[in-house]
């Protein structure tokens, strides 16, 4: 294989991972403010198949991506308002929806099966295009992806650099704390939720009106993919940047498996399409043993280096979910 | 006292017939004629013996997740990963019986070999999401989600690579077995009363294992309070363990029926969403035994019926879950809009 | 800034917790007020700071009606709440606490934040790195913290709710001169504490309330006595103190037992128990005496030392192994720990039981539950739900639960919140265990009720723990003295961090 195609095939990495890390990063944020999204998987499938059908409808690409958005804000919403005012389980809610929005968009999107409707085109940036290697990777894609070059950047910005940024932090890590400091909690997290689901919704046109133009009921392929969405915030740590690495990642897997199977015949590749799950439930293990009692007596058995190098590998894949993620806050 | 009862009826009811309408809705949003479908639906669901018998087919493996579902719940558990666990349990049953279907033992044997791994094989796959749980504090949703997806691809794998049909793997599964191997059912058709029978006593064992013994009871405590739980007695984490082995348990008879008697062989999603469904209807019923069997039988029978819905009107059949998601939905948000009222009158 | 508290009111449901106070403090004091737990002074403080808010009357800052209504509304009045465990942020370093809150620009912008940290912890003579973690931190630099964001946030009214809780002497001896500080700056400056030592060298005024009401005020110099007096009343007789004696072998050993957590230390605790014997653990609430319980239920990792019941020794063992040594435990949050919100009783009853069969018998579960009725006159139905339940009657229940006989009863706040009625009743059903040889420990902060019932008291104050006092030789005002931390003998047991 030579350096061109496999120039290419990292550029369609980059491409085919755009739409997973909006809803990444969309969840990231929620989850940030203590909320969990679980109805990522329904809100994508949804959200794809309305933002399709307006898309085709209309002829324009502009409202096919907003429609996505309000889809996923509205389901959002249901979410936020289901926890934070109803006092339901995130939960159940949040499951429910995932199956809802998709068997809604099973059913609803009968009438959009295999048309073709209007596609992004590819929008090269001049000058930056023809820098030798990073050209074709990073600046011959679409608008999409662009966009999601700065959102991940935007969102690690707003986390960690700005003063709401840290406010967002407080409300996930501690509520009652962030009250005392003049936040109302509940309407902070109600805009946070929505936000995220805004992103999310985003996800799901960015595939059927880009990478995996049109909508085509079961055969679309993107069944699943909100759960491994969901994998890979938690797995990024909720922090943008390690998020867009696991998004990254995910997509590089997914190449990495056909070019292996064209090369490599017999090869199961569906195989690599899971490793976000492992990754996840390794991060969370991460999170709660990395204190426990026995790892550290089995790590005292170990030899110094190979100790040290171990605990450095620990503390650098742990993350920390927000404290009072999923826990409602109750002010008086 | 009984002013709430009529509430809560009210309430219920209401998020029923809020169901029906925004469905209605929904139908006339795609051009069909409401009435007629529900119609539709009605005599997909009963209009012939043929029909009846595939809801009673769909039916044995809905009240085994079901069941198992109702046990975690107590506990306090969200055993998302109970499709995993069907999985698993077929993935088991179809090894036995590949690994013994050319020795000399009678099929009944090999049959009820098959059945038991596959029971083992649910169980241990749920005693891992457990474990992860118990030891590793990894919650049960994550750790249920991902080994979901960890057991798909091991059935790809499978059926791509070590268990594939001679020639070239295919998505339509393993090499099907023969017929000796076959769970017997009842004649033209998939039937199996072994299943059908197996399922129901297993809801009705599981109604009276919640209702009436004390492990029932000591689930309950560890589900509703952990903690005082612990105080008067109980040992806690190996209840939890014990509601996810026997969920899992469940889960593995339902995948291991599915392999001995509908589909004969091992194929990609074998589980078809029966461990989610049964989440909906453990909700739906709100986590009491006693409605597990009808709205099972009801959920089944939307299933079922909406294929005619499909033939007749070209919808796609996934209305059914529609229905039944949009009613669980409502009757949580219904649930919390109750408490409201209930606060402020 | 002068601050005045006028006619305030609030209720908790059925408890009344601030009753019509008044309270007028001028700008640059530093005023102390004093109360046993459940008193009211932290609620009166958490409607001043916005927290919760009153049923009634007013606040007036520098003579003018104010709405405090949230924290923000306090904030933006210049009032900070400094609260018993600091409400931070754990995970986040110090200078994003330090920022977190503030408004501003929309950078975080922390060059600047960190010059005016510094510039004030200099102030102060507080050393903390703006870089480090929280969780990292001791809890008398978080109180620093605290107090830095406070000042900077433009505070002139800050309120300290028992502060030298779990603060090493030296991170004390700063606080104070903060504290001083501040009141010279013209600050005004709230000190909450039980803690008699520390108000009276601290404060120049104070006042104590008692049971939601402002029972008395005090300048300086104090009279140990009086405010002891007024903090606990005074009674005219202790009432019949009933002690079911003991003598007898020892049932319970405590050999230098210790115990800790990341704000207390209780070390070296010996003890040996009679049968039937009762021990009262006395002092204010974090002082100890929850942690010392627990660990000697089993329930907590004890450091050091053992403990021996009915000569074998249980150190080390969990909750269910002190159970099948006929220990139990009874927690003070009822629904919260001690009972399972959404049984009934009847289940509770079966679920205490011995199980011998697979199946329940509800009919003789139904029988047992209403006979336990009877014996611990509930007023509820075997199908109650026990959220239902009053807390005496909740309380009842939970004694209803317990194996007979017992070698080991531990109690944690038996009567909290309970009339007298029910507390009467309920100190019948524990005699009638000392009486079959049950000793007894428990927690109150009520003091009559420990003179009352116990035949030795230990006192508990920041993790030191007197020696075992006899309780007929016990006074109320000695008691009282103690919990407060004064009239300690220089070696006691035990310290804090």
């Amino acid at each position: 294989m030579d350096t061109n195609m496999i120039l290419i095939g990292l550029a369609g990495v980059l491409a085919t991972a755009a739409p997973v890390l909006f809803a990444v990063i969309g969840e990231t944020i929620t989850e940030r403010a203590g909320i969990i999204n679980l109805s990522m998987n329904g809100s994508i499938l949804l959200s794809a198949m309305g933002g399709f059908a307006v898309a085709y409808r209309t002829g324009s690409l502009a409202l096919g991506f907003l429609a996505g958005m309000l889809i996923g804000m509205l389901v959002a919403f249901i979410v936020a308002f289901s926890s934070i005012t109803l006092h339901q389980s995130q939960v159940a809610v949040g499951f429910v929806l995932a199956l809802a929005g998709r068997d809604l968009s099973y059913f609803l999107g009968v009438p959009y099966m295999n048309i073709s409707g209007p596609v992004l085109q590819g929008l090269s940036i001049p000058v930056l295009k023809d820098i030798p290697i990073l050209g074709p990777l990073f600046f011959r894609q679409n608008l999409m992806t662009y966009i999601s070059y700065i959102l991940i950047v935007l969102a690690w910005l707003w986390i960690f650099r700005t003063r709401p940024g840290l406010m967002l932090r407080g409300i996930g890590e501690r509520p009652a704390a962030a009250y005392v400091r003049g936040a109302n909690v509940n309407l902070l997290r109600y805009v946070y939720t929505v936000i995220g689901g805004a992103l999310i919704g985003l996800a799901g046109p960015a595939y059927t009106l880009n990478v995996k133009a049109g909508w085509m009921g079961t055969q679309t392929g993107l069944d699943g993919i909100g759960w491994i969405a969901l994998s890979i915030t938690i797995f990024g740590g909720w922090n943008p940047l390690r998020a867009a690495f696991g998004a990254y990642l995910f997509s590089f897997l997914q190449w990495l498996g056909l070019v292996l199977q064209s090369k490599i015949p017999g090869v199961p590749t569906q195989v690599l399409q899971v490793a976000p799950f492992p990754l996840m439930i390794l991060t969370l293990l991460l999170v709660n043993i990395s204190d426990a009692e026995w790892v550290s007596r089995i790590l005292a058995t170990l030899p110094e280096r190979t100790r040290r190098v171990t605990v450095k590998l620990l503390r650098a894949l742990r993350a920390s979910p927000p404290a009072s993620l999923g826990v409602p806050f109750e002010s008086e | 006292m009984k002013k709430n009862t009529w509430i809560n009826l009210g309430f219920q009811a209401g998020a029923l017939v809020l169901a029906l309408l925004i469905t209605t809705l929904i139908l006339v949003a795609v051009g069909a004629p409401p009435f007629k479908a529900y119609a539709s639906i009605l005599s997909g669901a009963f209009g012939s013996i043929n029909n009846v018998e595939n809801i009673l087919i769909t039916w044995s493996p809905l009240l085994l997740t079901t069941a198992g579902v109702l046990i975690t719940f107590s506990a306090g558990l969200w055993n998302i990963g109970i499709e995993g666990q069907m999985t698993l349990g077929a993935i088991f049953t179809t090894g036995i019986l590949r690994l013994l279907q050319n020795t000399q033992l009678p099929p009944a044997l090999i049959i009820i070999l098959g059945i038991l791994a596959g029971i083992i094989g649910g169980a241990l796959w749920a005693a891992l999401a457990g474990a992860l749980k118990t030891f590793g504090g990894v919650n049960e949703i994550f750790g249920g989600l991902g080994l979901n997806f960890v057991s798909t691809a091991l059935t790809i794998y499978l059926v791509f690579g070590p268990w594939k049909r001679p020639g070239v793997g295919s998505m339509s599964g393993t090499q099907p077995f023969d017929q000796k191997l076959w769970l017997p059912t009842l004649p033209h058709t998939e039937l199996s009363l072994w299943a059908l029978g197996s399922s129901l006593l297993v809801i009705v064992a599981v109604y009276f294992l919640l209702r009436g013994t004390h492990i029932g009871l000591r689930l309950k405590a560890v589900g509703k309070n952990s903690k005082a739980a612990f105080l008067m007695g109980v040992p806690t984490w190996q209840y939890s363990m014990f509601a996810f082995l026997l969920c899992g348990a469940f889960a593995g008879l339902s995948g291991a029926i599915q392999v001995t008697s509908v589909y004969h062989r091992l194929l990609p999603n074998i589980s078809n969403g029966y461990g989610f469904l049964g989440l909906l209807v453990a909700m739906l019923i709100n986590y009491q035994a006693l409605w597990a069997a009808p709205i099972a039988f009801f959920f089944a029978a939307l299933n079922i019926g909406s294929v005619q819905l499909q033939i007749q009107y070209q919808l796609d059949s996934s209305f059914a879950g529609v229905l039944q998601d949009l009613l669980v939905l409502l009757v949580l948000l219904g649930e919390g809009a109750r408490q409201r009222f209930l606060r402020k009158v | 800034m002068n601050v005045e508290l006028r006619d305030i009111h609030k209720t908790f449901g059925a408890v009344h917790a601030n009753v019509g106070i008044n309270l007028k403090v001028p700008a640059g004091t530093i005023q102390g007020i004093l109360g046993e737990n459940g008193a009211g002074k932290s609620t009166l403080m958490k409607i001043l700071s916005g927290f919760i808010r009153a049923d009634g009357g007013e606040i007036l800052l520098d003579d003018r009606p104010v709405v405090i209504h949230s924290p923000a509304d306090a904030i933006q009045h210049g009032v900070g709440m400094l609260h018993q465990d600091p409400l931070d942020f754990p995970p986040m370093r110090v200078i994003d606490n330090f920022i977190l809150g503030r408004k501003g620009s929309l950078l975080t912008g922390h060059a600047e934040a960190s010059r005016d940290f510094k510039h004030l912890a200099e102030q102060f003579s507080f050393s903390i790195d703006p870089d480090a973690y929280i969780d990292a931190l001791t809890v008398g630099e978080r109180q620093q913290l605290e107090i830095l964001r406070l000042i900077w946030l433009g505070a002139s009214v800050l309120i300290f709710d028992e502060p030298t809780t779990g603060i090493s002497a030296a991170q004390k001896v700063k606080l104070f001169a903060a504290l001083r500080l501040l009141a010279e700056q013209g600050k005004t400056v709230l000190f909450v504490s039980h803690k008699l030592e520390d108000v009276e060298g601290l404060c120049s005024r104070v006042v104590v309330l008692r049971q939601g009401s402002l029972v008395g005020e005090a300048r300086a110099p104090y009279s140990t006595k009086k405010l002891v007096e007024l903090m606990f009343g005074k009674t005219i007789s202790v009432g019949e103190r009933n002690p079911c004696g003991g003598g007898g072998a020892a049932s319970l050993s405590l050999r230098n037992l210790s115990v800790e957590n990341y704000r207390l230390k209780v070390q070296n605790v010996s003890l040996d128990v009679c049968c039937g014997e009762v021990i009262g653990l006395a002092g204010m609430e974090g002082s100890g005496q929850g942690l010392f319980l627990r660990s000697v239920a089993g329930l907590v990792r004890t450091v050091g030392g053992r403990i021996i019941l009915d000569n074998k020794d249980l150190t080390g063992r969990s909750y269910h192994v002190f159970k099948r040594h006929a220990a139990a435990f009874l927690p003070a949050a009822r629904l919260e720990e001690g009972l399972v919100a959404g049984m009934s009783l009847t289940e509770h009853i079966v679920l205490a039981e011995e199980a011998h069969e697979f199946f329940i018998n509800w009919e003789k579960g139904k029988e047992l539950a209403q006979n336990r009725i009877a014996d611990f006159n509930i007023h509820g139905t075997p199908a109650n739900t026990v959220e239902s339940l009053s807390g005496g009657n909740q309380q009842r229940a939970l004694l209803a639960l317990l194996r007979v006989p017992l070698s080991l009863l531990l109690l944690e706040h038996p009567t909290r919140g309970l009339d007298i009625e029910s507390t009467i009743y309920i100190w019948s059903k524990l005699k009638e265990r000392c009486r079959q040889g049950t000793c007894i420990l428990f927690i109150s902060s009520d003091l009559e009720e420990i003179l009352q019932y116990s035949d030795r008291v230990l006192v508990f104050f920041s993790g030191k723990v007197t020696q075992p006092l006899e309780a007929d030789t016990l006074t109320i005002e000695k008691l009282g003295e103690l919990i407060g931390g004064k009239g300690w003998p220089e070696s006691t047991s035990g310290k804090s961090t």
